[in-house]
C-alpha cells in the first residue's frame, strides 16, 4: 500500500518561502503505523526533512505538529485515525517556523515563565521531608498536572495567534490553575494579582480549540473559567 | 480586593461580567419581543404605539439600547485588538464605530421620547 503525504518544507537559510512537498511511503497492507514512525521512514529517504522527537511514546510533548488540519502528537497519532487520501503535515500554527516542522516556542514558554509555574510557600516551617496534602486536595490536581507543554493547545487558539506576547494561553493558565488551587501553594493572590488584566486570562473566549487537539484529553477552558472564577470572586 | 473598575482602561474582569450581563437584558428583550409578536393577533400602528408608550417599556428598550452599545464597545475592542494591529488605526476604527454605537442609542432615545 502506498501513501500518500504533503509535508511542509520551510528552510529559511535557503528558501524563499515555505512550500509542500509530496512525498510517498511504502506500507504493508493492513499494517498501521504512527506519523512519527512514517516520517521517520521519510527522514531516512530525504535527511533534510526535519523535525522534533525524542520519548516517541506521548511523553515528551516534542513532536506537536498539524497533521490534516488538527494538532497533534505525531508519535501517539495513528496513520489510521487520519482521514483517507493524502496526509498533510504542518509545524504547529501560529509560531515562528525555525525549519519544516520544528516551530520556535520561545513566545509559548514565555507566557509559561509568567504563571510562576512552581510551588511558592511561605511557611517559616515547611515539613522536614513530606509536604502531605489530603486526598482531596490531592484530587484537585488531577487533569491539570498532566499536561506535558507540547503546545499543541496554545497552537491552535486564535487568542493566542492574534495576541502571543499577552494572552497566557490554555497550556499556560492550565498550569496556573493547578498552583492555583494546590493547598500546599501560599501566593494565590500574587498569582491572581498576575493575571488581572484584559488579556492575561479575559482573551479566552471559550472556544475550546484546546480542549479539541489535547493528545493528553485535558480541558484547558474549564481550568480557564475557574481562574476567572476566581478573580470574579475576589472583585466583587 | 477590589479593583478600579471605574477606570476608563479596559479591566478584564468588568468586561467579563459587562458582556453578560447586558447580553441578559438583550435576551430577555428578544424573548419579550417574540413573545408579543407571537402573541399579538394584528399588530396595527396604535397597538405598536401603545406598546412603547408604556413607561416600563420605555425603561427596557433604553435599557437594551445602552446594553448593546455597553457589548459593542467591549466587543469591538476585543475583535480589533487581535485584528488591526496599527494603533492609531485602530484608534480611528474605534472612535468611528464606537460613536456610531452612540448615535443608535441617541436616536432610540429621541423615538422613545416622542412616543
Amino acid at each position: 500500500m502506498m501513501l500518500d503525504f504533503s509535508i511542509y518544507r520551510y528552510n529559511p537559510d535557503v528558501d524563499d518561502a515555505p512550500k509542500m512537498r509530496d512525498y510517498q511511503l511504502e506500507v504493508e497492507d493492513g499494517q498501521d503505523m504512527m506519523v512519527l514512525d512514517a516520517l521517520i521512514a521519510l527522514k531516512e529517504k530525504d535527511p533534510t526533512l526535519s523535525f522534533r522527537r525524542s520519548c516517541r511514546e506521548g511523553v515528551c510533548g516534542s513532536d506537536g505538529m498539524n497533521m490534516n488540519g488538527k494538532n497533534g502528537l505525531a508519535c501517539i497519532t495513528p496513520l489510521s485515525s487520519l482521514r483517507k487520501g493524502k496526509i498533510v503535515v504542518r509545524p504547529l500554527p501560529g509560531l515562528p517556523v525555525v525549519r519544516d516542522l520544528v516551530v520556535d516556542l520561545t513566545q509559548f514558554y514565555t507566557q509559561y515563565e509568567k504563571i510562576k509555574p512552581f510551588l511558592i510557600n511561605d511557611d517559616k516551617q515547611p515539613p522536614a521531608r513530606e509536604f502531605i496534602q489530603s486526598q482531596e486536595d490531592r484530587a484537585k490536581l488531577d487533569g491539570l498536572y498532566e499536561c506535558i507543554l507540547c503546545a499543541c493547545c496554545s497552537s491552535a487558539c486564535p487568542s493566542f495567534w492574534w495576541n502571543p506576547d499577552k494572552f497566557i494561553g490554555p497550556a499556560g493558565l492550565l498550569h496556573a490553575y493547578r498552583f492555583l488551587i494546590d493547598s500546599r501553594d501560599t501566593a494565590t493572590d500574587e498569582r491572581l494579582n498576575n493575571l488581572d488584566d484584559a488579556f492575561s486570562v479575559f482573551r479566552c473566549h471559550s472556544i475550546m480549540n484546546c480542549v479539541s487537539v489535547c493528545p493528553k484529553g485535558l480541558n484547558p477552558t474549564k481550568a480557564i473559567g475557574q481562574i476567572k472564577s476566581m478573580l470574579l470572586q475576589r472583585a466583587v | 480586593m477590589v479593583t478600579n473598575e471605574a477606570s476608563m482602561k479596559r479591566n478584564g474582569i468588568q468586561d467579563y461580567v459587562s458582556t453578560r450581563t447586558t447580553a441578559a437584558i438583550m435576551t430577555a428583550f428578544t424573548f419579550f419581543m417574540v413573545y408579543f409578536f407571537v402573541t399579538t393577533p394584528v399588530i396595527t400602528f396604535e397597538v405598536w404605539q401603545s406598546l412603547f408608550a408604556n413607561i416600563y417599556m420605555k425603561a427596557f428598550t433604553l435599557a437594551t439600547l445602552i446594553s448593546i452599545m455597553i457589548h459593542v464597545r467591549i466587543g469591538l475592542w476585543q475583535v480589533l485588538t487581535d485584528y488591526v494591529k496599527p494603533t492609531g488605526l485602530r484608534a480611528g476604527l474605534q472612535y468611528v464605530l464606537n460613536l456610531i454605537a452612540f448615535a443608535y442609542v441617541a436616536v432610540g432615545l429621541f423615538v422613545l421620547w416622542g412616543v
